[in-house]
């Protein structure tokens, strides 16, 4: 099935927020932190501005309660006497004209007395940088299996190695916006969002406001990457309280370096293995340090550095693994949710030592890995023991044979030999990724979902998961009509909007089409139990039923609906982090080929196989989009994407000097899926999204290591940072 | 002070006044009410905001309303939706932020195959940036639409 809003895409009529007319409305704009950290000892109102016209918001005008909800509250909507990060919101102020707005924003003059930031994750927080805690530790997490101490004690080879990867920002081609206003005393919310109920949950709590007087509805979101997980709930709560104080519209939308520089970003991380093996290449025991940059609020670095440190062993059995991980405090803009979750780090890590360990022991990086890669009934580092049918070591055979692996190693040593500035190199990275919210998280959410059958006889979807171009529109649409057998045009999907659509869950962790598209396919045969029909009846009879049953309910709903049920099997203990932390992996290999140039040490890719194993592919044109997207932005944080940071402000927020990849920056993604069904997931399928940005990084740097001998460590490896290793490396 | 002006856009004569510092993107956005053309970065680095100004695509963020006077001017919403099969087939829209500007500068290439002879679609879309769909889908579109096999993805990748 092709995308089902494509045309409405490709013409320009799909209506974003910053698309949809609004009487009366105002502009709304925001002061910010001169400062990463200090009282604010004044505000000031330049006087070139006509503040009668000016609506101006503060502190003193949130209602109820000056946080931000999320895991902890230590986050406020607005600043009050001190600021912990630049560009930490401090002052709103909204006029009908957008120019004016501007002009008035930048009118206001926060002053702040200074005190020492803490800007440097890596470093141990001085006395004075202290302001988290002893020791500014945001969240300590560890895991444990075996016997680490003893294994390292014994073993013939210890391979150590330090990895550090830089923050990413997410690039939505949509900036955040969100607008409000006020209807018969319901704050009505309507914006660019992957999780409709973070937002409401975070108006209650703020404002004060029961679930009958706020109202939340997600426009089509031009991108999400994570990016609109957390904070559309701090653009909402702005637009929200200006609107409120106005009592008028209020629209919001960041332009391009308000965006990049204020919103989250990927979590920097350092991460050190100290790796024990056999001679020839067994794994005996991984000894793991994670360390996590979070910013200045708690936001999700928890979560983002439980999946981070779950992650950091990778797909290998090995029998004693210890891993510590911690998100630390600093004045930087909070980090956030980021396609992948603290996963790419860690794997960036790990698969970038599985090649220097090979390196260190002369041994093929693929012999390496076959050799550790988990083969059912093995367990993982949290002893989850594996038993999904997949065959691990098929899924690396066949990245190997797609992309010509092996004779591409002999090409290229006779390549490099008869050129003079050209290297050119083929590097691996093999990986999982878990689907789902992490441990008990699913049970946690306790999703919720219907599924409603018209008076026409058309079956809709009523759900809080939204579209952000990753397809699920389309796919849900497969889902019911696969289900009751009925054409796609007889399947509609509910605009989430709070106020009709049951709570389904955020739309993240790689969890939509493999748990909520579940729990459509039970909602949808719930709605045929509720017009007396059995699970074979389907297409006409349903729709005859369905209308039927109208004819003899007149004007009630008619609803299937699910509850979310974990999957007979799976446990997981918190307190001991031991058990099953997902319900499912998805399994990888991707190829990276490079040329490098030694003259300017620029990198290019030019050949990319990405080979996975996510259960069914349910519409193949979509899962084949949502990889070479995902590969592209992955290569993107491998090479070029560098946010440059002075004094915890990030000082190339704008699209001229934060390079993404250009269609002419990458080769055609070449994209291959084994299929092993995955019994609990709709129609088989396991999540796919956040997958894709796991392997391109260390691939591609292992390609580099090949291509010229060098070692870097670290990634953005810009031709700057590359030319540094080369030179130290002959 | 406001400047007279008046242009054609989607075949129709227009006359206003404008600001001297307004944008074409803004105008045609929040006073013509055509918001198919996007915003994405506001310095002519994504081309999100791609309109035809006498034919050639240019950056509407970066053209100042007054310099339109007397030419013509074309946006997504004039585009015969036809020609869009090969985009929707290929996977070459994701989020749909990017998208109209990718189709007027890819349909503009369709429309002068003779830049093929001495560029690659890779190159001529590179003014496009897109985050979702790894350029493949993009590229595959163009690439059918000018009759030529798919040197995306598909062609050579998929097994």
């Amino acid at each position: 099935m092709q995308r089902r809003e494509g045309l409405a895409k490709l013409t320009g009529r799909e209506r974003y927020v910053d698309d949809l007319p609004l009487e009366g409305a105002l502009w709304g704009m925001t002061v910010r932190s001169p400062a990463p950290r200090g009282r604010v000892t004044a505000v000031r109102f330049r006087p070139d501005v006509n503040w009668s016209e000016i609506v101006v918001v503060d502190y003193r005008d949130v209602p109820a309660a000056n946080e931000i909800l999320l895991i902890e509250r230590d986050q406020p909507v607005l600043a009050a006497a001190y600021v912990r990060h630049v560009h930490e919101a401090v002052l709103l102020v909204a006029h009908p004209s957008r120019e004016m707005a501007r002009r008035a924003a930048r009118a206001v003059d926060v002053v702040v007395a200074p005190e020492p930031p803490a800007l440097d994750f890596r470093a141990p927080p001085r006395p004075e940088q202290i302001q988290f805690g002893r020791d500014n530790v945001l969240k300590r997490l560890q895991i444990a299996k075996g016997d680490v101490e003893q294994a390292l004690a014994r073993a013939p080879v210890v391979v150590e190695g330090v990895y550090e990867t830089g923050a990413q920002e997410h690039v939505y081609l949509e900036t955040q916006g969100m607008i409000a206003w006020l209807e018969n005393d319901v704050l009505v919310v309507k914006g660019s969002m992957q999780c409709p109920y973070y937002v409401l949950n975070a108006l209650q709590h703020a404002l004060g406001r029961d679930e009958r007087r706020v109202r939340v509805i997600q426009t089509p979101t031009g991108g999400g990457f994570g990016g609109k997980e957390e904070y559309p709930s701090t653009i909402a709560l702005h637009a929200a309280l200006l609107a409120l104080k106005a009592g008028r519209p209020v629209k919001m939308v960041y332009d391009r370096p308000e965006d990049m520089a204020s919103t989250t970003k990927r979590h920097p991380s350092l991460v050190r293995h100290r790796t024990a093996l056999t001679t020839d290449g067994r794994l005996l025991a991984q000894d793991i340090e994670v360390v996590l940059d979070g910013g200045a609020y708690v936001t999700l670095s928890p979560v983002v550095l439980s999946r981070g440190i779950i992650h950091a062993a990778g797909p290998y059995a090995c029998d004693n693994v210890r891993i510590v991980g911690r998100a630390m405090f600093t004045n930087a803009v909070p980090f956030g949710a980021f396609r992948g979750f603290g996963a790419p780090q860690t794997l960036f890590a790990l698969e970038r030592h599985m090649d220097v360990i090979a390196r260190a022991l002369g041994l093929d990086p693929v012999e390496l890995r076959r050799r550790n890669l988990l083969r059912d009934g093995q367990s993982t580092a949290t002893g989850q023991v594996i038993r999904d049918g997949t065959d691990r070591i098929a899924v690396l055979e066949r990245a190997l044979a797609l992309s010509g692996y092996r004779e591409k190693q002999h090409s290229h040593a006779a390549f490099n030999a008869a050129q003079r500035s050209q290297r050119r190199g083929i590097g691996l990275a093999t990986f999982y990724h878990g689907a789902g919210f992490t441990g008990g998280g699913e049970v946690h959410l306790n999703s919720r979902l219907q599924v409603a059958g018209l008076p026409d006889g058309r079956v809709e979807v009523l759900s809080a998961n939204i579209e952000m171009g990753q397809g699920t529109l389309t796919v849900f649409t497969q889902i019911v009509a696969d289900r009751l057998g009925l054409a796609p045009e007889e399947v509609v999907i509910g605009e989430p909007d709070t106020a009709r659509v049951p709570n389904s869950g955020p739309t993240v962790a790689s969890r939509t089409t493999m748990v909520v598209g579940r729990l459509i396919e039970r909602a949808a045969d719930d709605l045929r139990h509720r017009v007396g029909l059995d699970d074979r009846a389907r297409g006409a009879a349903v729709k005859d039923a369905i209308m039927r049953w109208h004819r003899e309910h007149r004007g009630e709903p008619l609803l299937g609906e699910a509850v979310y049920e974990r999957p007979p099997g799976i446990a997981w203990d918190e307190e001991r982090y031991q058990g099953d932390a997902y319900a499912a992996f998805a399994w990888a290999a991707y190829v990276a080929e490079v040329e490098v140039d030694l003259r300017t040490c620029t990198t290019r890719v030019i050949d990319f196989v990405a080979v996975q194993e996510v259960g069914k592919v349910i519409n193949p044109t979509l899962a084949r989009g949502q990889v070479q997207g995902g590969v592209v932005q992955g290569l993107g944080w491998a090479l070029m994407e560098e946010c440059k940071v002075e004094n915890g402000a990030m000082i190339n927020n704008q699209l001229t000097n934060y390079i993404i990849p250009t269609s002419d920056d990458v080769p055609p993604i070449r994209v291959a899926f084994v299929e092993n069904l995955y019994p609990h997931g709709a129609q088989g399928a396991k999540g796919l999204g956040e997958l894709p940005i796991d392997g391109p990084a260390p691939a591609i740097l292992n390609a580099v290591a090949a291509a010229t001998g060098a070692d870097p460590r670290a990634i953005p490896l810009t031709a700057e940072r590359l030319m540094e290793i080369v030179e130290r490396t002959h | 002070m406001t400047l007279s002006i008046g242009f054609t856009l989607n075949g129709k004569a227009v006359s206003m006044e404008a600001d001297p510092a307004e944008r074409l993107l803004d105008t045609l956005r929040y006073r013509l009410g055509l918001t198919g053309t996007k915003e994405g970065c506001g310095e002519g680095e994504c081309g999100a905001c791609t309109v035809y100004l006498d034919g050639l695509p240019v950056n509407s963020c970066l053209v100042p309303t007054y310099q339109v006077r007397g030419a013509r001017v074309e946006t997504i919403e004039a585009l015969d939706p036809v020609q869009l099969g090969p985009f929707l087939e290929q996977g070459a829209t994701q989020c749909g932020a990017c998208t109209p500007g990718v189709v007027m500068t890819a349909l503009w290439i369709s429309a002068h195959p003779e830049l093929l002879e001495t560029h690659t679609v890779r190159e001529l879309m590179a003014g496009n940036l897109c985050r979702c769909t790894g350029y493949d889908g993009i590229v595959d579109a163009v690439a059918t639409t000018i009759g030529e096999v798919g040197e995306g993805g598909r062609g050579k990748g998929e097994a």
